[in-house]
């Protein structure tokens, strides 16, 4: 089950020998399988970076590279195309997964961009350092701790609380409200991005790193409320 | 073309009660029936007495070995897929249900054994077994070589036991081209002859696990959305509910308690999963039993009792179907289709439940249930194969993209679980982590990986343990070791791993610390695999006379069965007569003549090993047999059993 990877890629076809485009994953000329390309995932798809993506394109092409890429495409040939079969398709599915989902697709151009992301905001012990917290939402979000808090204790003495879980109810509708609003922000700066020139790209670069890490805190808040509302 | 290319691939459904195989006849998949005549081959293996002469006994399997459970219950396995792939505490605790020993000298760590008489075997070689009878009745039916199939698993299954799986099938000689998840075989079985668009939920309940998944059609692609399951729920529950019912009431109203005679227990269960099946159909069903005290236990369990009884146990599928759903980002109601799969489906209750769940008969729309449930899943892991094969106009434009049921993570500081692999992701997945040193000089770096949901380490299932060694030595946190892990088309994860500070790239090693090694599995390889193609056909031959003597043997011994008297003159006559013809044509090399002879003879029998079991199973209930059946057991026997009828009529 281990196989030691091989770092050569080669730009000249292996069954032609006939040069080719290192991101290309079979040969132009003689259409055999290549080993996976460096490029990146938005490459995979013929795309290059962008954050709209016409989704229903995006699924039509994904099912028909599965169609010539997929290991049961390659069940009898060489033990070669058999694993470029495998790394390519592994491949072609992180691409689909990352792209598919705007939130996933968003952090990957950024991470490609060289944008710094903090991953610490996605950590459970950091998130009620103050410091931590949007500013904007100081108050708000040390309110529900101490309901969160509360509604723990209630559950473990067994009892109700129908008020507490009123209000509870009303803090997630709000946050998701909020998580809402990011979504719309980020759909402004994807537009940017995309159309952009190079300082506008770097100004909506910023813009939505923030915004990344502010959706990360929100929808923790909301998957926390959740989970207790749930219980 | 090429003679291997032309070598036909089956499709196999290795399953806990019963297994099957299958291929691709022309545009359709066809089950090939065992010499016997009958299409499920029982997932019991039973190792023959010790020769006389010394040297290995022989191994049966399927009908005949369920026959030796009564007189040698201590040479029989049966449900070994419980067992598979798991370490020895799993096992451990699945005793519980199975009247079997365990080697005793196994220690943590390695892959247990199973004592059958004086040998012992790995989960994985008894599975053999029964591949080789799978393999060898599809080599009988083609007259050629069978050496590459599908073979089949419960989606639910995780890594260690996909693994042990395929090692299953190397040692039975087969080239395992693709493990294929066991509901999607079966959407693939029905999407054969329907309309190829739309969203379909496959609802799997088996005699030992629950699967359900959610697969979208689209243009001859399969794509699953997501799956989910329960790897400990199936029909052999609802036995050991009505088991333990009937045993209660029979210590209470008789003072008996049966659990002393595990051979009695064997027996009741057998009579718990005769009305099982009964109230399939029937209101109502009864149990009759004579104990050991010459005593009657009487008792009539209406279908509305069983239904109360099994209830909270049905339950538990609607979860995992709930998580499925909420994964595939859909409600019920965006489910155009639910196909029923496993015996257990046939159960009214269970019907009515995904009813629903899937809110069916308020969108009139009722489940599939044409195909057979119990063979759908081999006739779907035969349209994968045929799809590997590439060997039919209707298969060409199929294509099967499925998921990993379980999240991957590897462990990182405090015990918590760091997740690389999403559960529900489209195989083949894979995820690059780079790894670093945290001493001077340090070689060895150990990065344990765990499949699951659970936020701690401690809660997951631990996949393995991975040694990277030979790490150039360097200041502490300098090297970066890029680890490479990827989930391949069968579910399996490989493990790569390079220093890129050194460019040393082949110089990590990179050591599994679970299962057989390459060396153990080759080492367990099953005998007289090897013969020469040209050898085919006298080996044939050879084998199908081996197992006519085998039958003419147990003939020879019938009259002096008690059960013999109860058959009538006609009856004997005609065993008499298809015995002869056996004799005869066992002289000559005509195969044919001889599985024709075989059929016949194993026809004229049939009725006497039905009188011969149920002489067994009493004398069993009455306790003058059979009391060596799960010396191991524990209070609160529940073992599956391997007697359920094959076939429901």
């Amino acid at each position: 089950m281990l196989k030691v990877v091989e770092n050569a890629v080669p730009v000249a076809c292996w069954s032609c020998s006939v040069a080719h485009n290192e991101s290309t994953l079979f040969c132009p000329d003689c259409s055999k399988i290549q080993p996976p390309s460096s490029g990146d995932y938005f490459s995979v798809f013929g795309l290059t970076p962008r954050l709209n993506i016409d989704l229903l394109a995006l699924e039509r092409e994904f099912h028909r590279l599965s169609r010539s890429l997929h290991p049961d495409r390659f069940a009898r040939a060489s033990e070669n195309e058999k694993e470029w079969s495998l790394a390519d398709t592994a491949l072609l599915n992180d691409a689909y997964r990352t792209l598919k989902d705007p939130l996933r697709r968003t952090e990957y151009l950024l991470k490609l961009q060289g944008a710094e992301m903090d991953a610490s905001a996605a950590d459970d012990k950091d998130r009620k350092n103050p410091s931590r917290v949007p500013a904007d939402l100081l108050e708000e979000v040390f309110d529900l701790n101490m309901q969160l808090e509360e509604m723990r204790m209630a559950w473990k003495m067994g009892q109700e609380d129908p008020e507490l879980k009123e209000s509870l109810l009303k803090a997630k509708g709000k946050f998701e409200g909020l998580v809402g609003a990011v979504d719309c922000d980020l759909r402004a700066q994807w537009a940017i991005w995309d159309a952009g020139d190079a300082a506008a790209r770097q100004t909506a670069l910023h813009a939505m790193v923030a915004l990344v890490d502010r959706r990360r805190y929100l929808s923790n808040l909301v998957r926390d409320v959740t989970a207790i509302l749930g219980d | 073309m090429a003679e291997a290319e032309r070598a036909v691939v089956v499709g196999i459904d290795l399953g806990t009660t019963n297994s099957l195989v299958a291929y691709m006849e022309g545009d359709r998949p066809v089950v090939i029936p065992g010499v016997d005549g009958s299409n499920l081959v029982p997932s019991v293996v039973a190792l023959d007495p010790m020769p006389a002469s010394g040297g290995r006994p022989t191994v049966t399997v399927g009908n005949s070995a369920r026959k030796a459970l009564i007189e040698t219950p201590e040479r029989v396995i049966y449900s070994v897929k419980r067992l598979m792939g798991r370490d020895l505490e799993e096992v451990r605790a699945e005793l519980k249900f199975f009247p079997f020993r365990l080697a005793g000298d196994i220690e943590a760590g390695e892959v247990p054994r199973i004592q059958l008489g004086e040998l012992r075997f790995t989960p994985p070689e008894i599975s053999a077994y029964i591949l080789r009878q799978l393999k060898r009745n599809a080599e009988r039916f083609f007259g050629t070589p069978v050496a590459q199939a599908v073979i089949t698993v419960p989606a639910y299954f995780n890594d260690a036991q996909r693994q042990a799986t395929k090692d299953a099938g190397r040692m039975a000689g087969l080239d395992v081209l693709r493990l294929v998840n066991e509901p999607t075989a079966a959407a693939l079985a029905y999407g054969l002859d329907r309309a190829k668009e739309g969203t379909i939920a496959v609802y799997d309940l088996g005699g030992g696990t629950f699967d359900i998944s959610i697969l979208k059609l689209c243009d001859g692609i399969f794509e699953v959305q997501s799956t989910n399951g329960d790897t400990h729920l199936g029909g052999d529950d609802i036995d050991n509910l009505l088991l333990t019912v009937a045993l209660d009431e029979i210590y209470a109203e008789h003072g008996v308690d049966l659990r002393a005679h595990p051979g009695a227990v064997q027996a009741l269960r057998k009579a718990a999963i005769d009305a099982k099946i009964r109230l399939s159909t029937e209101r109502a069903a009864q149990f009759d039993i004579e104990l050991p005290n010459g005593d009657r236990y009487q008792r009539e369990i209406p279908r509305a009792v069983f239904e109360l009884l099994v209830e909270p146990m049905l339950k538990r599928t609607a979860g995992p179907c709930k998580q499925a759903l909420a994964d595939a980002g859909m409600t019920p109601e965006q489910i155009d289709e639910v196909v029923l799969v496993g015996g257990s489906t046939r159960i009214p209750a269970v019907r009515a439940l995904v009813d629903d769940l899937f809110r069916l008969s308020a969108r009139g729309k009722k489940p599939h249930t044409e195909l057979n449930p119990d063979e759908v899943v081999a006739l779907g892991a035969a349209v994968q194969a045929g799809i590997l094969a590439g060997a039919s106009k209707t298969t060409d434009d199929m294509l099967l993209l499925d998921v990993t049921p379980l999240s991957l993570g590897i462990e990182a500081l405090g015990g918590t679980v760091a997740r690389i692999i999403q559960r529900n992701s489209t195989i083949p997945a894979s995820a690059t982590e780079h790894f670093t040193t945290g001493v001077d000089g340090q070689t060895n770096v150990a990065i344990h990986v765990l499949q699951g949901e659970r936020e701690l380490a401690a809660d997951c299932r631990s996949l393995a343990r991975f040694d990277l060694k030979g790490i150039p030595p360097m200041a502490a946190g300098l090297p970066r070791i890029e680890v490479r892990f990827l989930i391949d088309a069968d579910g399996i994860l490989q493990v790569s791993a390079r220093e890129q500070r050194s460019g040393k790239a082949s110089q990590i090693e990179v050591k599994p610390t679970y299962g057989l090694t390459d060396e153990q599995v080759e080492n367990m390889i099953l005998d007289s695999f090897d013969h020469a193609e040209e050898d085919f056909s006298r080996r044939l031959l050879i084998e199908a006379r081996n197992e006519a003597d085998a039958i003419l043997a147990a003939v020879r011994r019938a009259p002096q069965n008690p059960a013999w008297n109860e058959l009538s003159a006609e009856e004997q006559a005609a065993i008499a007569v298809a015995r002869d013809r056996l004799v005869l044509v066992i002289q000559g090399s005509d195969l044919n003549a001889i599985s024709q002879a075989m059929v016949a003879l194993d026809k004229a029998t049939r009725h006497f090993a039905e009188l011969m079991m149920d002489a067994a199973v009493s004398s069993a209930i009455r306790g003058k047999t059979m009391n060596d059946a799960g010396k191991e057991v524990d209070e609160t026997v529940t073992a599956p059993h391997a007697m359920a009828p094959a076939e429901f009529k």
